[in-house]
């Protein structure tokens, strides 16, 4: 196993062409020349990936038009965090993290295989390797597309593009010194999460005044559950897909000693139906996942809309009260006032946003699912071929 | 007796062929397919099974096998190559091969001038067809099986139509009715009488206790449908191949189980009645005695022989385990799609553009559909190709068993002659001893083994012969059905991948209208 791992995972570094990967579940990205970011280059290391983040920009507050910095996946998440936390983006969709690199499963699959060497003849071992080999690097590129599209719609988005955190993760070539939640964090962090949820239960209870945002809440909600659940079955069925591959290998080499044909044939299908799943996941999985994230994201803006409504009408109920009382009325004037500017501030971006993210939503679907069909046809019908012409050439030998 | 130099008048395709096979070819390496394909293929492809072929004659040229569509099969039988100059000549006797040929022991000079052996092989096919008078044309179907009586005491009846134009048959066509045990019945009498002579008799499909008492109980699932459905299939299987072979063909007992409409209730099978327990003591017996005989093996092509099988033993069990987890992968495969066409609709429900949710719910039927064309094709993987693979690892067995066989024939053949070399000793020491009625009588005893050792090397010769035409007959049989079976199950292939191209090429312009 040492061995095997060390090759592949010290030093891999590959060129990483973006361009296709982005499309696939992001459309209609402005890539105007005021700012433009990609990952160039990525390199994997023992346990973490390293990305090379290139950006080009005409604006004025960086120092260069062109320039790199490396970074790390824990930065991207730091920079996510800072766009929630700050007070000025509640009203938008921030666009959901990017996924931690989990090569776990490759390399438990990897490990494996090493420790069964010694079971499997020479040709299956190579073969098995060579494929375990493609997945890790399908996993791979997957990551850096991931990665990618997180800061190609911080890019895209007119507010988020100009924020200095952003500023900073692109042009500061030193380390930003951001290390993950220690375990205190952690724990904090899962207290608040259990508190937002349930004020979220709380804040979704309340009947929204304005029409647009009710139908935006139910939709969501109901959305995202089904998609999470689509999401998960479409794992599982594309991993079922996948673990028939092994089976077929054992086959057509059991085959090759009887009948050479045949088993060429199952080798060249079962490389199909491997590229099949491949696919599969990535024009169908991928996109749920993805969408997943963002009606999560949109979930979370519509609750902290919802949390400014809340905050708002009670600010009006201690208005009144103070007014009755004729207490502390400027005090709560003031609270007032800030609780309708703030509410009001989000509900005007967070519409646009909604619409957005619907107008992404459906080109992203379509043009997954076209794909998805278009791979699905291209490669039933190479199978198609294969088997066709194998059964003809052992129907002529009668 | 005459010492036979030219085999017996076999009438005019049989002269021909030796004239060809003298003219032409050498009589060293050709396979088996050589009916089959009428360019020689290359002797000794290296994936094959037995590696320590040694052939001491000039090699064919070796043909490359993907360039010659024809040879598809031919890698698949084994060579009958005539190295061993020990080799007896298989002479092709009389019509009826169940009769003990006239074999000279005396003659153990090779026939070289009369080519290989397949030619014999050839003639003695044309012989028994021609004895019968008509080609084989047989069709037995197992169908409708009902469940018969209640409780512990049901039983499954199988109805069997025999359909046949040969002349042997008093009818065109036949329909009985016939329960488990009497195929296991009529199996265990054809084992009896021929296996031990070296006849590849095949096995009957396998008791299961579980699987008859689900139906016994009258549990009307699923799973005791598909258990059903799998004996009746394994049933037809075990006649058809059984009435394949000529020799079984031919026993009055299978013509009765085929022809009469009642048959005396096979007892014998239970596995829990006195044969069947005679039956597991007899096996353990067997395989000790199996591990003791040592056999001084004066023929190699028994040895590689032997070999070969053990090797495709290997490799058929290692296949069937592969099919099977590949049958069980497709079906998991199946549920889950299932599970996410009803949750892709799901979606689709809750999707509020219109086009978008459309075009799920589009989505969500063609997985549907794929999901159930998973299945038929999980019930395709199962019962051409995984039954097959099964059936083949129980023939093998069988075969394995023949090959006991001869050892256990040559090996009592030993042991009159290890006795009738002590009689003799014996006899000689009493000739010193002058002890007449002793003498006598010893060397009546003498004579008597003299003759049994006769029988017993005659036995062993035949057992030998026998064996050798039963395995090419079953290399023959083996890469007929698997070519067969093969192609059924790529074309099953062939016929689900259609489908899948159909759903989604309707799919596609739904995908397309979203706007």
């Amino acid at each position: 196993m040492g061995s095997i791992a060390a090759q592949l995972f010290s030093g891999l570094s590959r060129d990483i062409k973006s361009g296709s990967s982005l499309g696939s579940v992001n459309v209609d990205l402005q890539t105007d020349a005021t700012l433009q970011v990609d990952i160039s280059d990525a390199l994997s290391e023992r346990d973490k990936v390293k990305f090379t983040v290139h950006t080009k920009s005409t604006l004025p507050n960086f120092k260069q038009n062109e320039f790199s910095v490396v970074r790390q996946h824990e930065e991207f998440i730091w920079l996510h965090d800072s766009f929630v936390e700050n007070e000025e983006y509640a009203g938008y969709i921030i666009p959901p993290a990017p996924p931690r690199p989990d090569f776990d499963a490759s390399r438990e699959k990897l490990q494996k295989l090493g420790e069964g060497e010694g079971s499997m003849t020479k040709e299956e071992f190579t073969k098995m390797k060579q494929e375990l080999e493609a997945e890790y690097l399908a996993i791979f590129k997957k990551t850096v597309a991931m990665h990618e599209v997180f800061l190609c719609r911080v890019a895209a988005h007119p507010v988020l593009r100009k924020d200095m955190n952003f500023h900073v993760f692109l042009e500061y070539n030193q380390d930003l010194s951001v290390r993950g939640k220690n375990k205190r964090e952690k724990m904090e962090d899962f207290f608040k999460n259990v508190v937002k949820s349930a004020d979220g239960v709380l804040v979704a209870g309340v009947k929204d005044v304005d029409d647009f945002f009710e139908h935006e809440k139910t939709f969501l909600l109901e959305y995202h559950n089904r998609v999470k659940d689509a999401s998960s079955k479409s794992d599982r069925m594309i991993r079922s897909h996948k673990s028939k591959s092994p089976h077929c290998l054992i086959i057509s080499t059991c085959l090759g000693k009887f009948f050479l044909k045949v088993s060429e044939l199952f080798e060249k299908t079962r490389k199909i139906e491997a590229r099949v799943a491949a696919d599969e996941d990535l024009k169908l999985a991928d996109l749920l996942k993805y969408y997943l994230r963002e009606s999560q994201a949109a979930k979370d803006l519509l609750y902290r809309r919802g949390r400014a409504l809340v905050d708002y009408e009670n600010a009006n109920k201690a208005l009144d009260k103070a007014r009755a009382k004729n207490k502390d009325v400027l005090q709560a004037e003031t609270s007032q006032q800030v609780c309708c500017q703030k509410f009001e501030k989000i509900s005007e971006s967070a519409k646009q946003e909604l619409i957005d993210f619907k107008t992404r939503r459906v080109a992203a679907f379509r043009k997954n699912l076209v794909e998805l069909a278009e791979l699905e046809l291209k490669h039933a019908k190479g199978n198609l071929q294969l088997l066709q012409s194998c059964v003809g050439v052992l129907k002529g030998d009668t | 007796m005459a010492a036979e130099m030219e085999p017996p008048p076999l009438g005019d395709a049989g002269q021909t062929d030796f004239r060809e096979i003298e003219d032409g070819e050498g009589f060293f390496v050709s396979t088996v397919t050589i009916l089959e394909s009428p360019e020689p293929s290359s002797p000794d492809p290296p994936s094959m099974p037995a590696e320590g072929i040694s052939t001491n004659g000039p090699k064919q040229e070796d043909i490359s096998l993907d360039d010659d569509p024809e040879d598809l099969f031919a890698e698949a039988t084994e060579e009958v190559s005539l190295d061993s100059p020990e080799r007896e000549p298989i002479l092709s006797d009389g019509p009826s091969p169940a009769i003990t040929p006239v074999t000279p022991t005396a003659m153990l000079t090779p026939r070289m001038g009369l080519g290989t052996a397949e030619m014999f092989e050839r003639s003695l096919d044309e012989l028994e067809e021609d004895e019968s008078g008509d080609t084989f044309d047989m069709h037995i179907a197992v169908s409708d099986p009902e469940k018969v009586g209640d409780g512990m005491n049901a039983y499954m009846g199988y109805k069997v139509t025999t359909k046949t134009s040969m002349t042997i048959f008093s009818k065109n066509e036949t329909t009985v009715r016939r329960r488990f045990s009497d195929f296991l019945g009529l199996h265990s009498k054809l084992a009896s009488r021929y296996l031990h002579i070296g006849y590849i008799v095949p096995p009957a499909p396998e008791k299961s206790i579980v699987g008859m008492t689900k139906v016994k109980v009258g549990k009307e699932d699923l799973s005791s449908a598909e258990f059903v459905e799998k004996r009746r299939s394994a049933l037809e299987r075990y006649l058809m191949r059984t009435v394949k072979h000529p020799i079984l063909l031919k026993d009055p007992d299978v013509m009765m189980f085929l022809e009469s409409s009642e048959l005396p209730r096979a007892v014998s099978t239970q596995a829990l009645s006195g044969a069947g327990i005679l039956r597991m003591v007899n096996k353990a017996a067997d395989a000790v005695n199996k591990m003791t005989i040592k056999m001084n093996e004066s023929d190699a092509w028994f040895e590689e022989k032997h070999q070969q099988f053990e090797n495709l033993d290997l490799q058929l069990r290692k296949l069937h385990a592969s099919v099977e987890c590949l049958v069980c992968h497709r079906k998991e495969l199946s549920v889950n799609t299932a599970s996410f066409a009803k949750s892709a609709a799901m979606l689709g429900n809750s999707e509020d553009h219109t086009a978008l949710s459309r075009a799920l719910s589009q989505l969500a039927e063609v997985e549907e559909k794929i999901d159930q064309l998973h299945q038929d094709q999980a019930y395709a993987d199962f019962y051409l190709f995984s039954e097959l693979l099964g059936d083949y690892v129980r023939l093998i067995t069988a075969v394995k068993g023949v090959f006991d066989h001869r050892m256990k024939t040559w090996s009592k053949w030993q042991d009159t002659q290890l006795l009738l070399q002590k009689k003799r000793e014996a006899e000689s020491k009493l000739q010193f001893a002058n002890k007449p009625d002793k003498l006598q009588q010893a060397q009546d005893e003498i004579k008597e083994l003299e003759g049994k050792v006769q029988q017993g090397e005659k036995d062993f010769e035949l057992i030998s012969k026998t064996i050798r035409k039963e395995v090419s007959r079953f290399e023959k049989e083996r890469v007929k059905d698997f070519k067969v079976v093969i192609i059924k199950y790529l074309e099953s292939l062939v016929q689900t991948q259609q489908q899948l191209i159909k759903y989604w090429e309707a799919f596609l312009p739904e995908a397309k209208a979203i706007a």
